[in-house]
């Protein structure tokens, strides 16, 4: 699975992608953040405030409940500030 | 409805983009246009330059929904989006929205929910430069409100 980080969370977790692979106990997107906060000190700076953090799957927004089975992409970022 | 949404680094033309609209058409009485352009001075204090990152694939994904979602809402016979990334200065232009109507209600309407939407939901973030730091811009609580008020209300189509 492609994860994907914009803005502070890439600055923090210190690079825009990565391929990895999770356990199977890994089901949620609020799972895959924890599982990514326990992997280092710079992956619990970035998700130290996990609900905070926004997701997408594939290109669309989904909630920390949301299941990962299936997706290709998740990408984590802040709330967002354009226009 | 013929849409054109970009991401891109580029400046627009704001007339060019208005005219494209409307170009070989008469049925459309109305064009809205709303820019957004960088300011120098934020929260009391002068700005340097803005740097916007986004998220290629999702960010045109996000706007094309909120696009159909407009088209679903309003009479819209045409509609145009630019957003730009990557280093702007003050004075430059960040981003177009554009829509065209019959009549000016909906081309109005269209083009303030599209804004809202774009603020709080297109994957953009804005970095602010400023002579002795460099931050990230916080989500304002305001534009959540602004945006929430489509969810409350459905509007007449003219």
């Amino acid at each position: 699975m492609k994860l994907l980080y914009f803005a502070w969370v890439r600055e923090r977790v210190g690079k825009g992608e990565e391929v990895v692979d999770p356990p199977a106990s890994v089901a949620t997107v609020a799972d895959l953040m924890a599982w990514l906060a326990g992997r280092g000190e710079e992956y619990a700076f970035a998700f130290e405030n996990a609900k905070i953090i926004r997701a997408a799957i594939d290109h669309a927004h989904v909630k920390a409940g949301t299941p990962i089975a299936g997706a290709k992409e998740v990408a984590f970022f802040p709330p967002m500030t354009g226009g | 409805m013929p849409a054109t949404i970009r991401l891109q680094s580029a400046d627009f033309d704001v007339g060019t983009e208005a005219a494209l609209l409307t170009r070989g058409r008469t049925d459309i009485g109305a064009v809205v246009t709303f820019t957004g352009i960088c300011r120098g001075e934020e929260a009391g204090a002068p700005v340097s330059a803005m740097k916007l990152e986004h998220y290629p694939g999702m960010a045109e994904a996000e706007i094309a929904r909120h696009v159909a979602e407009a088209e679903a809402r309003w009479p819209l016979l045409g509609a145009t989006i630019i957003h730009r990334y990557g280093r702007l200065l003050p004075g430059d232009n960040i981003v177009l929205v554009a829509t065209a109507s019959s009549h000016r209600g909906a081309a109005f309407a269209a083009a303030e929910f599209l804004m809202d939407y774009l603020k709080t939901r297109a994957p953009l973030w804005k970095k602010i430069e400023r002579a002795d730091s460099v931050s990230w811009v916080d989500a304002k609580s305001s534009d959540d409100v602004a945006t929430d008020r489509w969810t409350e209300q459905r509007p007449a189509a003219e």
